[in-house]
């Protein structure tokens, strides 16, 4: 039951800090990946370079697919401001469920810009299915396909250290986060911009893509700070049980 | 039509939660797993077309890498008829073709791999010469150095005592903080994908 008060406490907070009118905008602390993320979206338009997004291999029905649905909300925003760009936006997934949210996410995001005639399928992307065929599906595409900006985010193991690696050889900026810790550590060590633990789900609010985002953000902030207090709490009386007190 | 996918999803997401919490609902919620697997399935094989239709369009354009697209249709087009073929998947060709090619392109990917992090930690000092990668890659040499097999034997202080307390006390706290803030994450995610602020479905 414990389980379900923490659905429930935090289904309530996220829909009251959606609603909830800001009187004024939210300050984030400054994350150098998603300045960065902004920054190359808008030189990839300019320079005419494809920005490159990588889903990773999270099966949806499991829990490690919401690294990737994570991703994939992000996929619809810069698809739409990459739209007119002479290079467009290249996403590839490594679960086929995944790729084909993908390519409807790519679709969605090319209508909402209104250039829906523009979109091609094969900009989303099935790139393999076991962790270093997926690797082995990705690289090419970091190296061939003319891209300047490589954004990692979902569910990857030890081998996002070669594409962290391809993307360096070609002098692309690579901004990766995963939900798996030796990937997080692989990550430390080889992307230019690597993101640790929950920062993983903060890209919607940071650039900005709506009320819901930014609320997940609060309400994130809110839980870690209750579970803090929890565990030193907990820790707090088993001290004093040690010292006989309690 | 996007209302109508809104409603679905909604409707499904919440009776797969409920059927964690209330038993009466657990049969339909196997049911509607049941029914999940079978579209991933589904999906599987849109995403093997999409892969030919990529690769394809590669070899067509005579693009930069179009031979590794050919090689990989022709090796998509062999393993899809001997998995046909009698005794199918199981069959002792396709284990040859396994044992043979996947087998030995995944171990060289793999020692590629050490090779490639052993790299990244060097280059990690040039990159980001700041206290936190000092100490990455001194607890990364520290463990190294506890948990390998040296000619003269152990380090007597680093691997009794040095490298159990760097992997079960500082590691572990910091991989559970760690986690803890991704399941929050993954949480919140679910729920905004729950309530249709998310749609990675029905095109909105």
């Amino acid at each position: 039951m414990i389980e379900l008060g923490v659905i429930l406490i935090s289904a309530l907070l996220l829909l009251v800090f959606t609603v909830r009118k800001r009187k004024s905008p939210a300050k984030f602390r400054e994350l150098a990946a998603f300045t960065r993320l902004s920054q190359a979206i808008g030189l990839s338009v300019e320079d005419g370079t494809r920005l490159h997004i990588s889903l990773g291999r999270g099966d949806l029905l499991t829990s490690r697919g919401a690294s990737g649905l994570a991703g994939l909300s992000f996929v619809r925003d810069i698809a739409e401001r990459t739209s007119v760009s002479d290079s467009p936006l290249v996403v590839t997934a490594g679960d086929p469920v995944l790729a084909l949210l993908t390519q409807d996410t790519l679709r969605a995001g090319y209508e909402a810009a209104r250039v829906g005639d523009l979109f091609s399928p094969n900009s989303g992307r099935l790139a393999g299915m076991s962790p270093f065929g997926y690797a082995a599906g990705v690289m090419p595409v970091v190296g061939d396909e003319n891209v300047s900006a490589n954004v990692l985010i979902g569910n990857f193991g030890a081998e996002i250290g070669l594409l962290a690696e391809s993307a360096e050889r070609e002098r692309a900026l690579t901004i990766a986060a995963s939900d798996d810790l030796t990937a997080q550590a692989v990550l430390y060590a080889s992307a230019e911009e690597p993101l640790i633990g929950e920062e993983t789900f903060a890209a919607g609010a940071y650039l900005g893509m709506g009320a819901s985002h930014t609320a997940s953000l609060t309400v994130q902030d809110i839980l870690r700070w209750l579970v803090i207090l929890f565990l030193l709490a907990g820790a707090g009386l088993k001290f004093l049980q040690f010292l006989g007190i309690f | 039509m996007g209302i109508l996918t809104f409603i679905i999803a909604l409707l499904t997401g919440l009776l797969v939660l409920a059927g964690y919490f209330v038993p009466a609902l657990a049969g339909l919620q196997s049911i509607l797993l049941g029914w999940a697997a079978i579209a991933a399935a589904m999906a599987a094989i849109v995403g093997v077309l999409s892969l030919i239709s990529v690769h394809g369009d590669k070899v067509r354009r005579r693009g930069k890498g179009s031979i590794y697209s050919a090689i990989l249709l022709v090796g998509l087009f062999i393993a899809f008829i001997f998995g046909l073929v009698p005794p199918g998947p199981a069959g002792p060709i396709l284990g040859l073709l396994f044992k043979a090619i996947i087998l030995p392109s995944q171990a060289a990917l793999m020692a590629l791999l050490a090779i490639t992090l052993l790299y990244a930690a060097v280059r990690l000092l040039r990159r980001r010469p700041d206290l936190m990668s000092i100490v990455f890659l001194i607890s990364a040499s520290l463990v190294l150095l506890g948990s390998a097999t040296l000619p003269f034997g152990e380090i007597p202080i680093l691997s009794n005592w040095i490298r159990p307390w760097v992997t079960q006390v500082l590691a572990l706290g910091g991989a559970r903080g760690i986690l803890i803030g991704v399941a929050l994450g993954s949480l919140l995610t679910g729920l905004r994908v729950l309530f249709g602020a998310d749609r990675p479905y029905g095109g909105k």
